[in-house]
């Protein structure tokens, strides 16, 4: 796979990472759409404005392969392969949720498409992924485990506990931290000097790579990189992207009025839109044509459609049901 | 400083600093910002540290605006390493500070657990009590709208389970207040568990600080036949029950023990022998929970008394469920304290 890195991508793989882009992109504007009517009944952490590392990330993996996540997850799980009416009934709360309505939108959970669950404890996911990488060491299955966090939870000590054992043991497992440089309303300043998270790896003597995170094929080459590296038995890499939350940290609101983030830089990374500015390319190099973009938002528009109907026209757990799946 | 000069005072009564005892009538939230508010401006010592604490939202308002007052290295945003921060904050508590760490969920403390049992909770003792560790760590409950398994858990029980710290459950703006500033003016690993529902709750509040020291409880309603002995909102959820069940003559007490480690042995013994019966309410599970420890005590110390077997309201033995279907399941309310009230006089 090393090859991918300067080799030219077919069209069919770029028009499956704007697909895959824009059902994310879309299916988290429905959510913002819909979350008014106070029928989601749960706290929704959106990821618009990050979407191209989900995409560019898991365009690499087999179905087979294990991604763990956090609360921001709906674009991991999509880019993953999840159907869209589980997630959807998850947020629902019904009984047809992928968590059969105990998670809700921060627990999404698939392990037939190897998202074997998501947490809302910042950090907690990252060890999972080398546990996961264990198993697959362990049982020679030849599956990579992806670890997606935040900048914020790059300050757990679990990041560098897991690090550390993952380089040691040579892992198949890829960290790959989405640096939106905030942690709910605080700025990394306040939260880390000013170094490059990737940095941290050379510490554990393993690869550290930042890159343009609202650029989906930067994303893509040197995912394929990392996650070939694993796949081949070299151990684990840390990826670091730089994108931006449009949102609030929590709910469909934007939080710019309300002096949470500066205004200015918000205008700039709205400016960079991951795609948007895929979009134009795609046109440019003539692999796209509008009518072809038409037809891929049709049909994602109308997979949405099915989705949020299938869970609004769900039955909801029974009360019994509270007692089922402890153990 | 002042607090040192600073009587403890283990009545009731809370002890007044500063003489004037005006009250107003405020929200929880912002009780609980006035004591830190007071705390900081009181002792240079004091200092607050948490993730988004000084976000423009101010921890559900119960920090706002006071980094503006006291500045970011006093009211301290910090990164999300909650075990290596509470290691800090201990470490500066034993170095002379009185660090408050807040925490948004109760789920977080979880992370920190290394550093509160093993550290915080045995410092005093294993230096034959010449260093002492004065920090308090506040952490809210939630509840509701989907919170789930890892937003909303009530771990009073794993705290109170642990010899050498005090655990306080305030369920009013006035003890609020007064158990915060009694904490942060005392020298014992503190947590301060907080409702997210209460905060909206309003009570008339001194102005000028006072302090409420851990260990006593309080009668919220007087009552002859059966004790519901309560903590944090499930206290509101017992006055509710009360008084429903006094429509149907049944004359209930109610008592907000206010802390849980240390608790107040003696109201729940003195309640219980008056009344004969016995339910606990708490917002946690039962199962070797605060409530599990009340019934506990009536059995040991006033099982004479007692004409109807102990009941616990708490939660059931899951995890939170996400659907509000599951959610409106799995909380008991005051109808449930009222059913096992009935039957136990019945
Ligand atoms: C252990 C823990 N501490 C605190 C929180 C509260 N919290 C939830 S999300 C979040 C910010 C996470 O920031 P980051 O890791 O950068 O992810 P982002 O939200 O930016 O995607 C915080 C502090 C939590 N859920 N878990
Ligand atoms: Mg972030």
């Amino acid at each position: 796979m090393k090859h991918m890195t300067r080799a030219t991508i077919p069209d069919d793989t770029l028009k499956e990472l704007y697909a895959v882009m824009l059902t994310i992109r879309l299916f988290e504007d429905r959510t913002c759409a819909r979350y008014a009517e106070q029928e989601m009944k749960c706290p929704v952490h959106l990821c618009i404005g990050q979407e191209a590392i989900a995409a560019g990330v898991c365009a690499h993996l087999k179905r087979e392969d294990y991604i763990f996540s956090t609360h921001r997850s709906h674009g991991h799980c999509i880019a993953k392969g999840m159907d869209l009416k589980s997630i959807a009934a998850e947020l629902y709360g019904r009984s047809t949720g992928c968590s059969r309505g105990k998670g809700g939108s921060m627990h999404l959970a698939d392990p037939g498409h190897g998202i074997p669950g998501t947490t809302a404890i910042v950090g907690g996911c990252i060890p999972l992924a080398a546990g996961a990488a264990l198993a697959s060491k362990m049982k020679g299955d030849g599956r990579v485990s992806v670890a997606f966090f935040g900048d914020g939870a790059a300050d757990e000590g679990v990041f560098l506990e897991s690090l550390n054992f993952a380089s040691l043991k040579k892992l198949p497992v890829v960290f790959v931290c989405e640096n939106n440089f905030y942690a709910t309303n605080s700025p990394q300043s306040a939260r880390q000097p000013a170094v490059r998270i990737a940095d941290r790896a050379s510490g554990f003597g393993i690869p550290g790579v930042h890159a343009d995170g609202n650029d989906v094929i930067r994303v893509f080459r040197t995912a394929a990189e990392a996650i070939a590296r694993a796949r081949e038995g070299e151990g684990p890499t840390l990826l670091e992207y730089t994108t931006y939350r449009w949102k609030a940290h929590v709910g469909p609101n934007s939080d710019i009025e309300a002096g949470f983030r500066p205004a200015e830089q918000h205008e700039e990374w709205m400016k960079r839109c991951p795609v948007e500015m895929y979009e134009q390319r795609l046109e440019q190099q003539g692999v796209l044509s509008a009518q072809e973009r038409k037809a891929i938002f049709g049909r994602i528009e109308k997979q949405i459609d099915e989705a949020m109907d299938f869970a609004r026209t769900s039955p909801f757990p029974k009360p019994g049901e509270l007692f089922d799946d402890v153990y | 400083m002042p607090w040192t000069k600073i009587q403890a005072d283990d009545s009731h009564t809370p002890v007044f600093f500063g003489g004037d005892e005006r009250a107003r009538e405020i929200t929880y939230r912002n009780a609980i910002r006035e004591a830190l508010s007071q705390a900081l401006m009181t002792d240079r010592n004091v200092f607050l540290i948490g993730e988004g604490i000084d976000d423009p939202g101010g921890v559900f308002g119960t920090t706002a605006g006071l980094k503006e007052t006291f500045g970011d290295e006093r009211v301290m945003d910090c990164a999300i390493a909650e075990n290596g921060l509470t290691g800090v904050a201990i470490g500066a508590a034993i170095a002379g500070m009185r660090p408050v760490f807040v925490h948004m969920r109760v789920d977080f403390l979880p992370m920190c657990m290394d550093q509160i049992i093993n550290h915080a909770a045995k410092w005093s003792y294993m230096t034959g009590g010449k260093v002492k560790v004065p920090l308090t760590i506040r952490a809210i409950i939630g509840r509701g709208w989907g919170s789930a398994a890892q937003h909303s858990q009530s771990l009073q029980a794993l705290f109170a389970h642990i010899p050498g710290l005090k655990v306080i459950m305030p369920a009013s703006p006035y003890d609020a207040k007064g158990l915060l500033l009694g904490s942060i003016a005392g020298d014992s690993p503190t947590i301060c568990i907080e409702h997210r529902w209460l905060y909206d709750q309003k009570e008339e509040v001194p102005e000028t600080p006072y302090m409420i020291h851990a260990g006593k409880g309080l009668v919220r309603r007087q009552g002859k036949d059966i004790s519901i002995i309560s903590t944090s909102y499930m206290v509101y959820e017992s006055l509710r029950a009360a008084s429903e069940l006094e429509k149907e003559g049944i004359s209930a007490e109610v008592v907000d023990l206010r802390s849980v480690l240390p608790m107040d042995e003696e109201l729940i013994i003195s309640s219980v022998m008056k009344t004969g019966r016995l339910i606990v309410a708490d917002t946690g599970v039962s199962v070797c929970g605060v409530a599990s420890e009340v019934a506990a005590i009536a059995a040991e110390q006033a099982f004479d008394s007692l004409k109807a077997p102990v009941r616990r309201i708490c939660l059931p033995m899951t995890p939170t469920p996400a659907s509000h279907v599951l959610e409106r399941a799995y909380y008991p309310d005051h109808t449930a304290i009222v059913r096992a009230a009935r039957e136990m006089t019945a």
